[in-house]
């Protein structure tokens, strides 16, 4: 079972924790403006990397926040855990058809975040 | 090749079983194969057999980074049954079912087929309507399934915790005769065995580490044991879809979780069949060494570590006690974890890519095994033809833009 330090409480069991699959996908701004194939890789296609992955988790028994986190899917180390909105501590390849990392609206990320910071 | 029956049976008997010879060689890796496929499973092995068997095609290779049946064929539950909802789901399913009947004999290896009977049960007047939906849906499609009602139920399996008075009350089960369980490395064996004898060279402890691709068409691939030239590849990895995806580019609908299970200490024949809950949420039979297998739902998070974590097992027992209350003071033996690649609709993918010559087959979720003979046959198809048989048709990569999914989530055995 993991440990996993919340931003905003510390470090509490994984059983008080959500998962939210991968991080730093963005919603397309017009989504009626994109093709199917670019929607289906927003909705359905995921990096789903071996290695070191930027996911979201929520802290559902406790402050009820979303956060991103740093892990080794080959390991189940953690690295880091970080505040929505924040770019990850270590660069990581996922999120977006050509690979690179999609830039997060930081106002709706500050808002889903609940505001402020630890 | 030593053809196994009653009376090599009784010759090795008698001669103090020195005469049985290997069940297959393993082979030193070619520099070219007419095709290559990655994955020594059962589905591997089984596009292995078929494509020598019904297309031909006998200079090829499986390569297998660990050993044959060492991946998620020696880690599921090895449940057998084909009551999904939709046409595509029943077309691929039933047709593996139809093939497990005879496979034994086909492959002439005892793969322990149990024909024991299938029950998925129901709770709630809710779940009773979608059960009884499932079953009219699959007597359409012409796929075995009956409904039960509880004293049915009891009678059918009578360990089952059958008061009323129960936090979920068991009212009813959809009951498929002809499902039931096997034996998961006997299975994997005979096909290698039968593929090797067909002339499929199978290469063990051999990682593929790249895809070589050339103007949008894969000549060969990397692995731990040199560079291997052929125009065709089939990934068959369970786990590992997306990694092998990526080497030639793709990205996939999949993301990879454990799932857990575990067997209880042998005891006497106690369970005569699968039992299946959605709601209490777990599944459970015996084996034919005495021990309760069972299993439950994924864990949440995506991992590659075939291990999950402890409250999922917590929650798994807890759903089996409500189930069966006599198992309360059994031991567990053992307790495992899988990687299993899920798809967003709960179906397979078996599919042509944009890399010509590459081929998938993957996304099986947690009940792949079940399907073993048909995806291998449907795959090899795919190979050798280059264009999807009926059966595959449904299941291409394109699915998931074109929006044309088969939605099955409702037909696993818990919710995931």
């Amino acid at each position: 079972m993991f440990r996993i330090r919340c931003p905003y409480c510390g470090e509490r069991d994984q059983i008080e924790f959500g998962y939210g699959g991968e991080a730093h996908i963005a919603r397309p701004r017009e989504p009626e403006a994109i093709s199917d194939a670019q929607w289906a890789d927003y909705v359905f296609m995921r990096t789903n990397t071996k290695g070191l992955f930027a996911e979201r988790w929520v802290h559902s028994a406790g402050c009820r926040r979303w956060f991103n986190a740093l892990r080794d899917t080959a390991t189940d180390r953690f690295v880091a855990t970080y505040v929505i909105g924040e770019a990850p501590p270590l660069p990581v390849t996922q999120g977006a058809d050509d690979g690179a990392p999609v830039e997060e609206d930081a106002e709706a990320a500050a808002d889903l975040a609940g505001g402020g910071r630890p | 090749m030593t053809r196994y029956s009653l009376w090599s049976l009784l010759r090795e008997g008698f001669r103090g079983h020195t005469g049985w010879g290997p069940v297959w060689r393993e082979a030193e890796p070619k520099p070219a194969y007419d095709a290559v496929i990655i994955g020594g499973g059962g589905h591997g092995c089984a596009t292995a057999y078929y494509l020598a068997k019904e297309h031909g095609l006998t200079n090829i290779a499986i390569v297998e980074k660990g050993w044959l049946g060492g991946g998620n064929a020696a880690r599921n539950t090895t449940i057998i049954r084909s009551n999904y909802l939709y046409d595509a789901s029943a077309a691929i399913y039933d047709h593996a079912m139809q093939l497990w009947k005879g496979l034994g004999r086909e492959l002439n290896f005892n793969i322990m087929m149990s024909h024991r009977g299938v029950l998925n049960l129901a709770h709630d007047d809710n779940e009773m309507r979608q059960l009884k939906r499932r079953v009219e849906a699959n007597r359409l499609n012409g796929v075995e399934a009956e409904w039960l009602d509880a004293k049915q139920v009891a009678e059918y399996c009578p360990i089952i915790n059958m008061s009323p008075a129960s936090r979920y009350p068991v009212i009813g089960a959809t009951l498929q005769r002809s499902g039931g369980v096997n034996r998961h490395d006997a299975v994997v064996w005979a096909y290698a065995r039968a593929a090797h004898e067909l002339g499929v060279d199978i290469i063990q402890n051999c990682e593929v580490t790249g895809l070589k691709i050339e103007a949008g068409r894969i000549t060969g691939l990397e692995t731990s044991r040199g560079t291997i030239r052929t125009p065709k590849v089939a990934s068959v990895v369970a786990g590992h879809t997306s990694v092998i995806g990526a080497m030639a580019g793709l990205r996939l609908p999949i993301e990879s979780h454990p799932l857990q299970a575990l067997v209880s200490e042998p005891i006497k024949p106690v369970n005569p069949c699968v039992v299946m809950s959605n709601a209490v949420h777990a599944y459970c039979s015996q084996s034919d060494k005495g021990e309760l297998v069972i299993g439950a739902g994924i864990d949440a998070h995506l991992s590659y570590t075939q291990r999950g974590a402890f409250p999922v097992i917590e929650e798994e027992i807890a759903a089996v006690l409500e189930l069966f209350p006599i198992f309360s003071r059994l031991k567990l033996m053992r307790h495992w974890g899988g990687i299993v690649d899920i798809c967003p609709d709960a179906s397979p993918i078996i599919s042509k890519t944009p890399v010509k010559g590459f081929y998938l087959n993957g996304g099986w979720g947690t009940g792949g095994w079940k399907a073993t003979p048909a995806s291998g046959h449907a795959l090899a198809d795919l190979v050798a033809r280059d264009e999807p048989n009926a059966i595959a048709a449904p299941y291409t990569l394109e699915r998931f833009t074109t929006g044309k999914l088969v939605a099955e989530h409702g037909a696993a055995a818990v919710a995931h």
